[in-house]
């Protein structure tokens, strides 16, 4: 990790690897002497000394590019603007609330650098004048729930959260609300209304949050790993940042490697950095077999044949250009023993398992994609099922309150499209093209190899 | 331990104002899903009486708190054996031995998923992506536990740590 600690060292810094495992250099690495010590908390010293004004900071966030790291990518400089000036009531919202399949990204920051996420959180509710932020937390890491609220006390006591910060006079309280399994909760309006306590049901848009958010009030929401970024784009500068990455994707950005490879993990590398490099990085393909498919922005992004991810860079446009999404950067890796009705049935199940139900399209929708991929994939597929699959798809896409309409549906048509001979396979031979032992071989117990293992 | 339907624990309600106190003062439901988590935990699982008894706490009508309890996977609404465990098998996991060690537990447990052992000890949940997914195979243990590399000799390892 050499390499990146010296590009962005509030991020990645000390991660290494034991093993098949990400830690840290020491197991309380995490804490406030040891973040303090790698340069942290020293970017809000400088904005309070300098007395740097609200707008000054949103112009250096600004021209970072930095892009929402949630999944949809919008310039989070743009995103504090919005937010009105001189209500008095305001909210800093952060969303880990990370359960798109594939994405683990911010689960090691909460893991190993708390005190990022809280730093940035500090700057952005400074920038857009919220006097109380959250930061929503995926139910299934109850532990990191708990770090947090450790992380907190820690930086309470130092006097970088409560009142009048550092003697500045800002003042910010923050604290941690803890999700219970719902993925519809990481969708930001989802997310506000589980905080106030209700089911997490997508409020329409607009009005946006930054007009009304929590508790009706102005709310700034950004993910994990975008808090994470602001502390280094305040200590080194917009520019800098921008120049880690390309032109429109600035800096750089934690990638999750998942399924069919040597080192599943997180690897944080430029924006830009050519895809075959990511897949080098983690170990290259598990058994030396072929790569057939990538998913390369969380499961509710389109699928890409081997041949046209290969010839991608990790970045916004390159992966737009290709026909996907970049998503939150969760790169899903699948060998030539994936069958693939099998792979979209599991993510069909999935969306039809977590829509909240609110919208005929969706609730329903969800239901019928499912119920026609199970046939195929079992062997009772019709000869229309096919255009059956397009048909449901494209009365889901747009007609929903939120994304996870088309984050159902995008999946399905991606699939199709790409390995549309494998489904007419299993509907023509009810089998799959992919004989039986063969995919077993591919994903059974891979982690065998690393047993002794822990989290 | 005897379990009183009929009220929470003093631990219990302190955890509870502890989290009420997160929020403005107008506002406090929304301290009712950690409510709920902390009152499962005292009691297992959330029966309706339960539920009243958080709703009475926070001032809030049954239903909404019925609602939150029964829109969340991780609450419990039937009884469960003393280590609930929950396999993630979305395709990511999938892909490196997620549903595998799901059939793995299967059969040594010789239960389904939503099933429980006849001793009562264990239950076998399917989860959705917990955003661990290079650790795969991964489960939880009781809600709060992660457990990572799930390959058949940690599983074992965990049975025998369940006593
Ligand atoms: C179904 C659905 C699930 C989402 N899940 C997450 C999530 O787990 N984490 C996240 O940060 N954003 C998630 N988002 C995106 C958020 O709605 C929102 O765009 C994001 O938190 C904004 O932060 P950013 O601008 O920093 O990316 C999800 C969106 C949808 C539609
Ligand atoms: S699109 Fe689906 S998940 Fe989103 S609000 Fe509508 S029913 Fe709920
Ligand atoms: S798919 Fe299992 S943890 Fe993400």
């Amino acid at each position: 990790m050499a390499l990146l600690q010296a590009i962005n060292p509030l991020l990645s810094a000390g991660w290494q690897r034991d093993g098949h495992e990400w830690r840290l250099e020491n197991d309380s690495g995490w804490r406030l002497k040891d973040y303090e010590a790698r340069g942290g908390y020293q970017s809000l010293k400088k904005i309070l000394a300098a007395k740097m004004s609200p707008d000054d900071v949103i112009a250096e966030v600004k021209k970072s590019v930095l892009r929402g790291r949630g999944g949809a990518g919008f310039p989070t400089g743009l995103k504090w603007s919005f937010m009105p000036k001189g209500s008095p009531e305001k909210y800093i919202v952060c969303n880990t609330d990370e359960g798109e399949p594939g994405t683990f990204k911010d689960r090691d920051i909460q893991r190993f650098d708390p005190h990022a996420v809280i730093e940035g959180m500090i700057i952005a509710a400074h920038a857009v004048g919220a006097a109380r932020g959250y930061n929503y937390i995926h139910g299934e890491i109850y532990e990191l729930y708990q770090r947090f609220e450790e992380a907190l006390d820690e930086a309470r006591a130092a006097g970088y959260i409560g009142q009048n910060i550092l003697g500045s006079g800002l003042s910010f309280e923050l604290f941690a609300h803890q999700g219970w399994g719902a993925y519809i909760c990481g969708e930001e309006t989802g997310l506000l209304e589980s905080i106030e306590g209700k089911k997490g049901q997508p409020r329409y848009k607009p009005p946006f949050p930054a007009n009304v958010g929590l508790y009706g009030k102005p709310t700034t929401i950004n993910n994990t790993e975008t808090f994470a970024s602001i502390p280094y784009i305040l200590r080194d500068g917009g520019d800098a940042f921008l120049n880690l990455g390309k032109p429109n994707n600035g800096g750089t950005k934690l990638f999750s490697v998942s399924g069919h490879v040597n080192r599943p993990g997180n690897f944080e590398v430029p924006m830009g950095t050519p895809f075959p490099k990511l897949l080098e990085m983690a170990g290259g393909m598990r058994g030396g077999r072929k790569l057939k498919a990538v998913i390369p922005g969380g499961s509710s992004a389109p699928v890409l044949p081997a041949d046209i991810i290969m010839d991608c860079t990790l970045d916004y446009d390159s992966i737009a250009k290709a026909g996907s999404m970049f998503g939150s950067g969760a790169v899903i890796v699948m060998d030539e023993t994936v069958c693939m009705v099998q792979a979209l049935e599991r993510l069909s199940w999935f969306y039809y398992e977590e829509s909240c139900g609110q919208c005929t399209p969706c609730r329903e929708g969800t239901g019928w994609l499912h119920k026609v991929i199970q046939r195929i994939e079992h062997g009772h597929g019709r000869p229309e099922d096919l255009d059956l699959l397009n048909d449901v798809s494209n009365n889901i896409m747009g007609r929903t309150i939120c994304a996870l309409g088309d984050a159902a549906a995008l999946p399905v048509l991606s699939f199709t499209k790409h390995f549309k001979s494998e489904f007419e396979y299993h509907i023509e031979h009810k089998k799959c093209l992919v004989p039986r032992e063969i995919q077993k071989a591919g994903s059974i117990f891979h982690t065998r190899l690393m047993a002794g293992a822990t989290c | 331990m005897l379990i009183d339907k009929n009220m929470l624990s003093e631990a219990t309600l302190k955890k509870i104002d502890r989290e009420v106190a997160k929020y403005p003062a107008d506002q406090k439901q929304s301290a009712v899903m950690a409510a709920l988590i902390f009152a499962q935990d005292e009691k297992g699982w959330l029966a309706n009486e339960t539920i009243s008894l958080v709703a009475k706490y926070l001032d809030m009508p049954e239903m909404a708190v019925y609602e939150v309890a029964s829109f969340y996977n991780m609450y419990d609404m039937q009884p469960v054996g003393k280590y609930k465990l929950t396999v993630c098998t979305n395709l990511p996991c999938a892909l490196s031995g997620g549903v595998h060690a799901a059939e793995y537990l299967k059969g040594k447990l010789g239960i389904d998923f939503n099933e429980t052992t006849p001793d009562g000890k264990f239950t076998l949940k399917e989860g959705e992506c917990m955003g661990a997914c290079g650790d795969a195979p991964v489960m939880l243990v009781n809600n709060k536990h992660m457990r990572c590399f799930m390959a058949p000799e940690e599983i074992d390892r965990l049975l025998e740590e369940c006593k």
